[in-house]
């Protein structure tokens, strides 16, 4: 230490003006930074740069338990991977069981609906990607996934995994896109209850095996054990797909609204790899856009607004009819990913898509969602 | 010598940022001191010049880009502990190790109340305790690591 003392003579205030000065200017230069980031929505392009620049790192710190995890697959026995084998081909043989099902159901859903051909799947487009970071605190539930704008990846696009919802993209770098999970507690996913139609929010307890439904009142009818699955409104999610089943209901003759637990049925804890997914806009499942200011978030940061905008490209033939107003996402374009997809993805069934490891995913996950 | 402290200054910001951001199991997450802080208090207290308000709120910057929600936060919060430091860097340095955590314990409260406060304007209100415990292991951690960061110096002269 003493080697820093030498110069303690000189007076501090140095060429930039003394330190309360700087501090003020630094100070201001804080709360303009967050005026603009919070209301403005000018520092996207910041935003973008900086999540370039701190990739490589959290890729390096990351990188010692990746190796691991590398290692200890690597070694794995062989009669661990015969067995995983052999358990990997029964799931895929009563995924094809179910798939075969809702081809189907969907027929006969697009019957029903009188349409002249089935409907096809609400998801048009999948796109495996790997966790760099988990972040799993009280505070903050957050991934980092390894792909970005340069996949199309847009802000406010799903993400799920084989069981269910796990998040939304919040930021999207050129390489990467960091995930807020549905767990988290700014994090609000509304929902339907399967078995009643009932609708109401599920929101983030900051802890990944529940969620809560702080708003249903204390005669609703809900058990444990009901099925949630997303409701399509918030403009994030489409509608069906199996976001968390219900753990615990408290009724209190006190109180007026139901105390109700859920746990998610997502496994963010044990997934390496999640999934992006675009969805057919002028699909009757796809996200209901939303109307205003009602997000699929809280309240408070409207730069985490959802943007329902990628799949912009496939609603231009016969979008007309089911969304007359146009939500305002599809008005201003996200700059990169809609000319991405649209220009990777001609409309197509996800089936014959040119994206080959998407297609087993694109056939199974959906009907899972819409039995 | 300026130059010397300086990058041991950045050798050492960048080794508390891969601390800070390094994936760790839940109940150690929860302890983790906020080792980028801790880092910009010595450096402002023991090389007031070296970096000066700048490193505080470039650190905070960094910080924001990692896990703040909005971004400026982080950096306000450092900027003020820095400038705190700074100015009080005669009285804070001849203290003896165990006043000075006394201090950094107030520092880090400072620095989580600014950065409580900046939540609930900004919308992302987090109520639970646990924000609170790195200030204490902040504390607790702060010999040991006024230690290591002064290591070299004494080689050097």
């Amino acid at each position: 230490m003493a080697a820093f003392g030498t110069g303690a003579g000189r007076p501090l205030s140095g060429r930039g003006g003394s330190p309360g000065f700087r501090f003020t200017l630094y100070a201001l230069l804080s709360v303009i930074l967050m005026y603009l980031d919070q209301r403005a929505h000018y520092l996207e392009q910041l935003r973008y740069v900086l999540q370039a620049a701190a990739y490589p790192l959290q890729l390096a710190v990351n990188s010692p338990p990746a190796a691991w995890r590398w290692l200890q697959e690597s070694f794995q026995t062989r009669e661990a991977l015969q067995a995983e084998n052999a358990r990997l081909r029964a799931s895929a043989r009563d995924l094809e069981l179910r798939a075969m099902r809702y081809e189907a159901l969907a027929r006969e859903n697009g019957e029903l609906r009188a349409l002249r051909e089935a409907l096809p799947p609400v998801a048009d487009r999948w796109l495996p990607a790997e966790i760099v970071t988990i972040q799993l605190s009280s505070l903050r539930q957050r991934l980092l996934l390894n792909r970005g704008a340069a996949n199309g990846v847009f802000k406010g696009q799903a993400v799920l995994d084989d069981k269910g919802l796990i998040g939304q993209t919040t930021h999207v770098g050129p390489w990467s896109a960091e995930v807020i999970l549905i767990t988290d507690p700014e994090h609000a996913v509304p929902v339907l209850v399967e078995r009643t139609g009932l609708r109401t929010i599920a929101v983030g307890a900051g802890d990944t095996t529940s969620l809560a439904l702080p708003y249903l009142p204390g005669n609703a009818d809900i058990k444990t054990g009901d099925l949630l699955v997303s409701s399509g409104l918030g403009g994030v999610f489409p509608e069906g797909y199996p976001v968390a089943r219900v753990t615990e209901v408290h009724r209190d003759a006190v109180q007026p609204l139901a105390q109700v637990r859920a746990a998610p049925l997502a496994h963010v804890d044990s997934d390496s790899e999640v999934m992006l997914v675009w969805f057919r806009a002028d699909h009757p499942a796809a996200p209901a856009p939303p109307a205003g200011a009602a997000g699929d978030l809280k309240s408070g940061n409207p730069a985490m607004q959802p943007q329902p905008a990628a799949p912009k490209g496939h609603a231009a033939p016969q979008a007309a009819p089911r969304e007359p107003a146009a939500p305002p996402a599809h008005a201003e374009p996200a700059p990169l990913p809609s000319q991405e997809t649209a220009a990777a993805q001609p409309p197509a069934l996800p089936a014959g898509a040119p994206t080959a490891q998407t297609a087993p995913a694109a056939a199974t996950v959906p009907a899972r969602g819409q039995p | 010598m300026s130059v010397d402290s300086r990058t041991r200054l950045l050798l050492s910001a960048v080794v508390a940022l891969i601390l800070t951001v390094l994936p760790l199991p839940r109940w150690l997450d929860v302890v983790r001191p906020a080792f980028l802080v801790l880092t910009v208090i010595y450096w402002s207290v023991n090389a007031p010049r070296a970096g000066g308000l700048a490193i505080g709120f470039f650190a905070g910057l960094m910080l924001d880009v990692f896990q703040g929600p909005v971004l400026g936060e982080h950096a306000l919060a450092l900027s003020l502990i820095t400038y705190i430091a700074v100015r009080e860097h005669q009285r804070i340095r001849s203290k003896p190790a165990i006043q000075q955590a006394m201090i950094v314990f107030a520092a880090l409260v400072v620095y989580e109340v600014v950065l409580f406060m900046i939540d609930g304007w900004t919308g992302h209100p987090v109520t639970s305790p646990v924000r609170w415990v790195h200030t204490l292991s902040g504390a607790l951690i702060w010999p040991p690591a006024a230690a290591i960061l002064s290591y070299g110096a004494g080689h050097r002269l």
